[in-house]
């Protein structure tokens, strides 16, 4: 063998020889070094041969030291939107639903669409760290912690509009089974009811997973924060301004890593790290992640037979749950690329550990799913011919693929139907490339088309199925209000302010994880480990 | 178990003992070590969890044995209690939906029964994990240590407490070292509430 051995490289790195010098080689396609296709090798998971403490060091800095100007623009303009949904919330509040472009024909339209886009987002989080987890993906550390933290506030927004489009929100505690004032108990028979709790418990149980994730990084920042104070190196915190004018800096009187003392303190339960901990927290995350995999499944199968034991012609089909199913996790990865691909520029020393490799295993993951729901829509074209149903045939046939201007039986919203297959069904097809799959641009190209195509798909099965239903007498069309379309706009709003604050202040990575995942992590690395072999050594008789 | 009381110097009780190891391989090593030397109050203190260090501390089964117990309970909790719910609501105030009899019906009671199971059981798997493991606690003898809390960054430790049986400062110092430690240190508990 003409490279040097491994174990070399980890004994010189651990004898402090050795750094992180090992640049990834000059040719092209291996990228940052970790494309290799042969494979007999594993691709290295962290580039640049990053030590423990240098991984600390990575992910803590992110939270410890000011972020660039970048952050606080993005963060202001952030903010200013998701207030534009806030105000609109109010106004609806105060006016009532009649603010929104609903009608007799059409009574669920944005409201929905926007409630099943944001929860099909929010679950690419826990798909990646459970699924991925059972599986044994390592792969899943560069992205896992970001992905739980954006099905969070994923959810946060889509709870947003179920509870807004009650209309009279202070009735919205009768979905809780409580009886109401005539002792009526809720209709537990209902999947609308169902998805209460599906939603609820969804939430919950992320919120947990994310928590548990994050109690020993929660324990790093604490100590760092300690043995600063303790060494007498903290400052004092200063307010400057996001622009750079001649004024004056105000100081206050308190010293910063006391205070990140304080909240990291209290938020890591006094983990030490103690091998009798990790055990049972090993085989507690284990049950969570073993646990959330059917939850995740089960959750997005609950709101689509919100349509789907419904007898509209356009949701009453079995294939909704898998599609459904497939359709969020397909948009929650075009999500988590689209947050994560600008990160990895903007973040110092970020795409060491999100390398071109996992951005090209997350590309074929878009890639499989994309033609997943492809399927699915070819499928309900073969399923509205083969069941005979006047109804169903003609819903597919001609309200979703055949444009009106073809056709008078066609479809006003054909323009809907189509931007979905061409930013679902067509754009991922380009990752067939090698050469696509690993540009970070193509990606996140791709990310944005995803998103805007599953939006697009929810609102083709909400309002194209609804407003031309059974009877041609009540045919009729929507068209949304600025209001309709500020909330949506501004639930994003809210949805990236979490995503910055998040960035700005918690562990961007699994800190313990991706130490657990580097070479020389695991005893087995180290060769000078003859006690262990012994044995094994005496019962095949080599000794 | 009647175990002395040890003292610094200056009066403060002391918790036990700490020592440094280079890398997971030796405290793995020296984890064996101490096992094998019977001691019972000890730990591990590493940055992420060691491949297979349960069995180079000898505690495999036995420390999440009635933790898994805990969390079946709460799974069976939360579906029995689930689906008990929705029963007796059907009982209380029977909603008719497609003529089918009001609470003999069950299966439209399944979401529900499934979400609560999965949700009581993700309490239960936090929680119990928390409260078998002691936490959340407020402070521990350890944290007195600056050296210790390295060990969320990347330094490996043992530690031996004064309550085991088996302690002794200058025998367990020497196993310590004979171990591969390099930085053996004795920690004080000012609190005196080990």
């Amino acid at each position: 063998m003409s490279e040097i051995n491994p174990d070399q490289i980890n004994a010189e790195r651990l004898a402090g020889l050795r750094r992180s010098a090992v640049r990834s080689p000059a040719d092209p396609a291996l990228g940052d070094g970790s494309l290799n296709d042969d494979p007999g090798k594993q691709a290295p998971l962290v580039l640049n041969n990053r030590s423990f403490h240098d991984i600390t060091e990575i992910v803590a800095g992110y939270s410890e030291k000011a972020p660039g100007f970048w952050w606080f623009h993005a963060l202001g303009f952030a903010a200013t939107v998701a207030s534009i949904a806030q105000i609109m919330i109010l106004y609806l509040i105060i006016t009532g639903v009649g603010v929104w472009g609903l009608n007799n024909q059409v009574d669920w339209a944005w409201d929905i669409t926007n409630f099943v886009f944001w929860i099909g987002i929010g679950h690419a989080g826990t798909l990646i760290s459970a699924i991925l987890c059972l599986l044994k993906q390592q792969w899943r550390t560069a992205v896992n912690r970001a992905a739980e933290a954006m099905t969070i506030f994923a959810v946060i927004c889509a709870g947003i509009f179920p509870g807004i489009h009650v209309g009279r929100v202070w009735f919205a505690w009768m979905l809780f089974p409580i009886p109401n004032y005539n002792y009526i108990w809720p209709n537990f028979r209902s999947p609308l009811l169902w998805d209460v709790f599906a939603v609820s418990t969804y939430a919950t149980v992320s919120l947990l997973f994310w928590y548990m994730g994050m109690i020993p990084d929660f324990a790093t920042f604490r100590d760092r924060a300690h043995l600063r104070l303790r060494q007498n190196k903290s400052r004092f915190v200063e307010l400057r301004l996001p622009v750079p004018l001649p004024l004056p800096t105000i100081r206050l009187p308190w010293r910063g890593d006391l205070i990140r003392a304080y909240i990291f303190g209290f938020l890591s339960l006094g983990w030490r790290m103690s091998g009798r901990h990790w055990y049972r927290y090993e085989k507690a995350y284990l049950i969570l992640a073993g646990i959330s995999t059917p939850l995740v499944l089960s959750v997005h199968s609950i709101v689509s037979f919100d349509f789907a034991t419904s007898v509209v012609p356009g949701w009453h089909t079995t294939i909704f749950p898998p599609y459904f199913v497939a359709g969020a996790v397909f948009g929650g990865f075009a999500m988590v690329l689209l947050l994560m691909i600008p990160l990895r520029a903007l973040l110092p020393n970020f795409a060491d550990l999100l390398t071109l490799r996992h951005l090209e295993n997350m590309a074929k993951i878009l890639l499989v799913t994309g033609m997943m729901v492809g399927f699915a829509y070819s499928m309900e074209f073969f399923i509205a011919w083969y069941s005979g149903s006047q109804f169903e045939s003609d819903a597919f046939l001609y309200n979703r693929a055949t444009p009106i201007w073809l056709n008078p039986r066609g479809a006003p919203y054909w323009w809907a139907y189509y931007a979905m297959i061409t930013c679902n069904v067509i754009s991922p097809q380009i990752f067939w490339f090698k050469k696509m799959r690993r540009s970070p641009m193509a990606i996140w190209i791709v990310g944005f088309f995803v998103t805007i195509g599953m939006w697009f798909e929810r609102f083709v099965i909400i309002v194209t199925s609804i407003h031309r239903a059974f009877l041609p007498g009540e045919w009729g069309m929507f068209f949304p209000t600025p209001v309709d379309i500020l909330t949506f706009v501004g639930s994003c709003g809210i949805f990236l302010t979490l995503f910055l604050l998040f960035v700005r202040f918690f562990p961007i990575f699994p800190i313990s994880e991706i130490k657990n995942i580097i070479p020389g992590a695991s005893p087995h690395d180290y060769h000078d480990d003859h006690h262990d072999h012994d044995e094994a050594h005496a019962a095949e008789g080599a000794h | 178990m009647a175990s002395v009381q040890y003292q610094t110097e200056s009066g403060a009780k002391v918790f036990g003992m700490l020592a440094e190891f280079a890398n997971p391989h030796t405290l793995s090593e020296g984890a064996k070590k101490v096992r094998d030397a019977g001691y019972r109050k000890w730990d591990t203190h590493a940055p992420f969890p060691v491949h297979e260090m349960e069995e180079s501390m000898g505690i495999v089964g036995k420390a999440i044995a009635p933790m898994m117990f805990v969390i079946g309970c709460a799974a069976i909790c939360g579906a029995g209690g689930g689906y008990l719910m929705q029963y007796l609501i059907n009982v209380d105030y029977s909603i008719i939906v497609q003529g089918k009899p009001t609470y003999q019906a069950w299966e439209p009671f399944i979401p529900v029964t499934f979400e609560l199971g999965i949700l009581f059981t993700a309490f239960g798997s936090l929680l119990s994990m928390l409260a078998f493991n002691g936490l959340p606690r407020h402070h521990h003898p350890l944290f007195n240590s600056d050296n210790f809390l390295r060990c969320t960054d990347d330094a490996f430790f043992i530690s031996i407490e004064a309550a085991d049986g088996k302690f002794d400062p200058d025998q367990t110092r020497r196993l310590l070292e004979e171990a591969g430690a390099t930085n053996v240190e004795l920690v004080e508990d000012p609190e005196g509430n080990a």
